[in-house]
């Protein structure tokens, strides 16, 4: 069974597949995907997650909204979620911090600041 | 808690057990000390010893001396070895950095070459050329286009940042764009004063099949937090210009023989009715 599980909310296959790639260098990890907001909702709120990447702009519900409905929900609220997203202005970055995100990584990525942010956070977490 | 207590009994004896642990600690230390001080005791009497006699006390002055240069030889040699372990370890940081970003680019070049070469829908091809162009090289204005080859034209049939209608028509071999796509390489120009301005590109990636124009991909605007270009964009435009054109062409041929089939299925039918 693996240690840690995480979700990857993301609209984008290719994208989807790079965090893939990125996150599989972490030792015991499950990693499951999500297409769009909504499609990740259902699966953070049906199983446990030590931490999910979530996208900005998505179709069916964007990352922002699904971002204030974990924090709304008292058995979520402790999920460390990291933002990846092509919304570079500060103002997006504080928008996205002040709904609960942890951390704000803007596109493109780089694979060993994902994996370094990740380990950060699931290591805090115990 | 009684001291019949079972725990209370456990208890006590852990605490038995770490008061006779300290006990033969203290113990050891005692010998230890004793040790030192018949040993200090020794060195004492030898030099008294050697303060009577001017020719013992030379002797011991040399062996003194030269168990002080070996010291001093064998300091050196450690500092020396140390001097070169940090020199490796600092070799082998930086070649694990090294390593780090090639298998970056790597996995960011294979994961947009499985994307484009995933499909043989056209429409698909498409929508992950305007994938790869936002999430890996950071693109925000930018247009495909495909050619027409008995017109020579250029015209965009998907894009970012702007409405299809609004990306300018290119005929090769003509204007900055149209010579930049029959150079066959990517060209890279200094970014415009006004972001997504459609008349002033900032890179345009020729895709070709076997030096046989196809397209482009015509970038106008990066995303805020892009300042350049990195050595793996590079490497990305030279992957997308060979492997978008012939995921594009592959995709169209499938398209149209897909097509002709139907055609000819439909044709027999109505032969056999």
């Amino acid at each position: 069974m693996a240690k840690y599980r995480v979700l990857i909310v993301e609209d984008s296959p290719t994208m989807r597949q790079l965090l893939v790639f990125a996150l599989r260098r972490l030792r015991d990890v499950e990693i499951v995907e999500a297409q769009d907001g909504m499609d990740g909702l259902r699966k953070i709120s049906s199983d446990h997650y030590d931490i999910a990447l979530i996208d900005i702009n998505m179709p069916v519900m964007d990352g922002l909204k699904l971002i204030r409905l974990i924090r709304d929900e008292e058995t979520l609220k402790q999920i460390p979620i990291v933002v990846v997203t092509t919304e570079g202005a500060d103002e997006d970055r504080d928008r996205a911090l002040a709904l609960g995100a942890n951390e704000y990584l803007t596109k493109p990525i780089q694979a060993n600041r994902v994996l370094s942010v990740v380990k950060g956070l699931l290591k805090d977490n115990g | 808690m009684s001291s019949n207590d079972p725990k209370f009994v456990a208890r006590a004896e852990e605490l038995l057990g770490i008061f006779r642990k300290g006990a033969e600690f203290s113990r050891e230390l005692l010998r230890e000390n004793e040790r030192l001080r018949g040993e200090l005791a020794a060195v004492h009497d030898r030099q008294e010893t050697a303060a009577r006699s001017p020719e013992t006390w030379d002797k011991l002055r040399k062996e003194l001396l030269t168990r002080i240069q070996s010291l001093e030889e064998e300091c050196t040699t450690v500092r020396e070895r140390l001097d070169q372990v940090e020199r490796e370890n600092n070799q082998f940081a930086q070649r694990y950095i090294e390593i780090e970003e090639e298998n970056n680019n790597l996995a960011n070049l294979y994961v947009a070459s499985y994307q484009l070469h995933s499909t043989l829908d056209p429409d698909e091809v498409l929508k992950s050329i305007v994938e790869i162009a936002i999430n890996l090289i950071g693109a925000e204005v930018f247009g495909v286009y495909l050619l027409n080859e008995e017109t020579g034209e250029l015209r965009a049939v998907a894009c970012e940042g702007a409405d299809l209608e609004t990306f300018p028509r290119i005929q090769l071999g003509q204007g900055l764009l149209g010579k930049a796509v029959a150079a066959h390489e990517a060209t890279c120009w200094d970014a415009p004063q006004q972001k997504g301005d459609l008349s002033q590109p900032v890179v345009c990636v020729p895709l070709a099949v076997h030096d046989r124009p196809v397209g482009a991909i015509v970038v106008h605007g990066l995303l805020a937090q892009k300042s350049g270009f990195t050595p793996l964009d590079h490497e990305l435009f030279n992957m997308l210009g060979r492997h978008a054109a012939t995921a594009i062409f592959a995709a169209r041929l499938y398209s149209q023989s897909a097509r002709k089939l139907n055609t000819i299925q439909g044709f027999i039918d109505l032969l056999t009715k």
